[in-house]
């Protein structure tokens, strides 16, 4: 990105929590350098300035919920030379594509008084669903660590250094005990992409995959193990069918052991 | 004998068990930072202690692939849990070492290593398989062609207190690959524990001045003969075998077998087996920029051969299925080691074994490829 004028940045949302967003705000020490590095064009969670497009780099968050939706990423995508999705619901669909393996109309009943209010897609679905998406950052919320490296490598000009690897190997390096060998805890962090620095872990808490899969999955074989070692099924389908539950990987893994004969 | 004068080199000596408090307490008078086995979070791992307390007194470790657990035992054994998820290349070769920081100046660049004023090392009941796979990360770091000078700061202050094993895991077959239970040498002192006490082996000059001021008397021809019992008993314990009589060309008959894909069906290329790993060796360079470029640090981090990016090369990726993955692992492991430095890179620790999610077992699959005849 050479040249004399600064990088115009857009921050968008979808259906989402903010989350996302809000990890940029918590860039505390790098703020004022970044405000100061780009043009911070559009991002209603931090200023009420708008400027039109176009822009170098839009920072999508959120899944495609509605038709809105969808007009709207495809007016984003063509008022930005790169498109970079933030979190797990705009790069897998998010904890809402729920809704993808279930009726959206039963659901929408059983929620709201008025339900003829609620026009929604059946499906939630991640932004490369709908227009090309040239980077993706995962997870839930993503790791402000991970925003930073790839904005700084946009305004160096280099490829952005995030891991593809699983989980364990964050947790090997911390020194982390492993959950699932040591004390039978059902953890997909074998099949999960690293970036959380094995955050869950690290609390004793098995991973749910909220980064999505990892670049080599074998999620048959890790469900083959967690039902030998005496993991309920329903435990590994919530493990699996989570933030990034509607990722193709997991998705299909899920399917499988619905399907198992116990 | 009440020791103003500390035993000299290579003699074996009796202490009272509690006395090795007092060795400690000289480790740490004369400037190291202690690091022992200890119990965390349902395992025994590696880190810094100070009081013999710490050690993993009262309990026991049941391990079989993919699975380890600690029991509460009424055994007052010290060092009567063998290896766990840490191995001492933690110390000598940590997973995270910032190797240069680099300030951009006018046209060029402003380097400045890292300060590194870390205290020498004292490692607190190294095992015999662990022993031999320091020795075989000093051929890769220190003794090969090119020197690291980071592992070589670490190695040669570090002090080495052995514990010969006592007892076994259902991992373990160190027998096989000739590194255990007992130490030959290579430590500064080395321990074996009696029910009441420890038979102790000074096998350095710090080893000696460890012992300043602490109670030894000379180790009787009995107390020698109890240590020889004990190491016989850990010996049949070892119900595991790995036979290597046919490596390195095993493997390499092998290379094109089908049973690979079987192997591959199983292995999350999670990366564990070579985290968990005594002699694994490889890292990776990561530079860290800040976001004007106006500074950069760099990183060096362990690396597996498991992770795609590890052999991605010009024009693709040399390894980019599973199966080639852990087949490139056990081969090198064990027999392009054999090639490449003159001894396997195996110490039959059993870490892999225990530590895979999924329990792939290195010394089964060895069998297997063996019995299937080459292809």
């Amino acid at each position: 990105m050479a040249g004399d004028a600064k990088p115009r940045l857009a921050v968008f949302k979808l259906a989402s929590c903010d989350g996302c967003q809000l990890q940029m705000l918590n860039l505390e020490d790098e703020l004022l350098e970044i405000a100061g590095a780009v043009d911070i064009c559009y991002f209603l969670e931090a200023r009420s300035q708008v400027l039109d497009g176009p822009y170098d780099v839009a920072l999508v968050e959120g899944s495609v919920t509605t038709e809105h939706d969808v007009e709207r990423v495809r007016d984003i995508r063509r008022k930005s030379k790169m498109l970079i999705t933030i979190g797990a619901c705009a790069s897998a669909g998010g904890i809402q594509a729920l809704r993808n393996m279930h009726n959206v109309d039963e659901y929408t009943r059983s929620i709201y008084a008025n339900p003829s209010y609620i026009h929604t897609l059946s499906q939630s679905t991640p932004v490369a669903a709908h227009v090309t998406v040239d980077f993706a950052i995962n997870g839930c919320p993503i790791s402000k660590e991970q925003l930073l490296e790839v904005l700084t490598a946009l305004l160096i000009g280099r490829a952005p250094q995030l891991p593809t690897y699983s989980v364990c190997v964050e947790c090997k390096r911390k020194g982390n005990v492993c959950l699932l060998v040591a004390r039978g805890i059902a953890c997909i962090g074998p099949i999960t992409q690293a970036g959380c620095g094995a955050l869950c872990p690290g609390f004793n808490r098995g991973c749910f995959g909220c980064y999505g899969p990892m670049e080599s999955p074998n999620p048959d074989s890790l469900c083959q193990t967690l039902t030998v070692r005496g993991i309920p099924r329903a435990e590994t389908l919530r493990l699996l069918n989570g933030f990034t539950g509607w990722a193709e990987e997991f998705r299909s893994a899920a399917e499988k052991l619905e399907k198992a004969s116990i | 004998m009440v020791g103003s004068t500390a035993p000299r080199v290579s003699a074996t000596v009796l202490l009272a068990k509690s006395v090795l408090q007092r060795v400690l307490d000289n480790l740490h008078e004369g400037g190291f930072q202690l690091i022992g086995p200890t119990v965390r979070d349902g395992a025994v791992i590696l880190d810094a202690i100070r009081n013999i307390s710490e050690l993993p007194i009262g309990w026991s470790l049941e391990q079989k692939a993919g699975s380890s657990r600690l029991l509460r035992t009424h055994a007052t054994d010290y060092f009567g849990c063998t290896v766990g998820p840490h191995s001492w290349k933690r110390y000598l070769f940590p997973p995270h070492l910032d190797l240069l920081i680099a300030h951009r100046n006018g046209e060029g660049w402003t380097f400045e290593p890292p300060l590194d004023d870390s205290p020498p090392l004292a490692f607190i009941g190294v095992r015999s398989c662990d022993l031999h796979a320091i020795a075989i990360q000093d051929d890769v770091f220190v003794n090969g062609a090119v020197r690291d000078p980071h592992y070589a700061r670490r190695r040669e202050r570090a002090f080495i207190l052995v514990a010969n094993c006592n007892t076994a895991a259902t991992t373990c077959f160190c027998t096989s690959m000739k590194t255990g239970p007992r130490a030959p040498s290579g430590f500064d002192l080395a321990l074996t524990e009696l029910p009441e006490s420890f038979v102790l082996e000074i096998g350095s000059e710090a080893g000696s001045n460890a012992l300043a001021g602490v109670d030894w008397q000379p180790a009787s021809a009995f107390d020698q003969g109890r240590v020889a019992q004990i190491m016989q008993r850990t010996e049949r314990q070892i119900q595991r075998q790995a036979t290597t009589s046919d490596l390195p060309q095993l493997l390499y008959d092998r290379i094109d077998h089908p049973y690979w894909e079987a192997i591959a069906a199983r292995c999350l290329s999670c990366g564990n087996c070579t985290l968990v790993c005594p002699t694994c060796f490889c890292s990776t360079v990561e530079e860290h920029s800040d976001l004007t470029g106006a500074s950069t640090r760099r990183t060096r981090v362990w690396d597996s051969c498991f992770i795609l990016d590890f052999s991605h090369v010009h024009s693709g990726n040399s390894r980019p299925t599973i199966k080639s993955r852990y087949r490139q692992w056990m081969t090198h492991k064990l027999a392009a080691w054999i090639d490449q430095f003159g001894r396997s890179g195996c110490v039959g620790c059993g870490r892999c074994i225990a530590w895979c999610p999924v329990g792939i077992d290195i010394t089964e699959e060895l069998s297997a490829l063996r019995s299937l005849g080459a292809r």
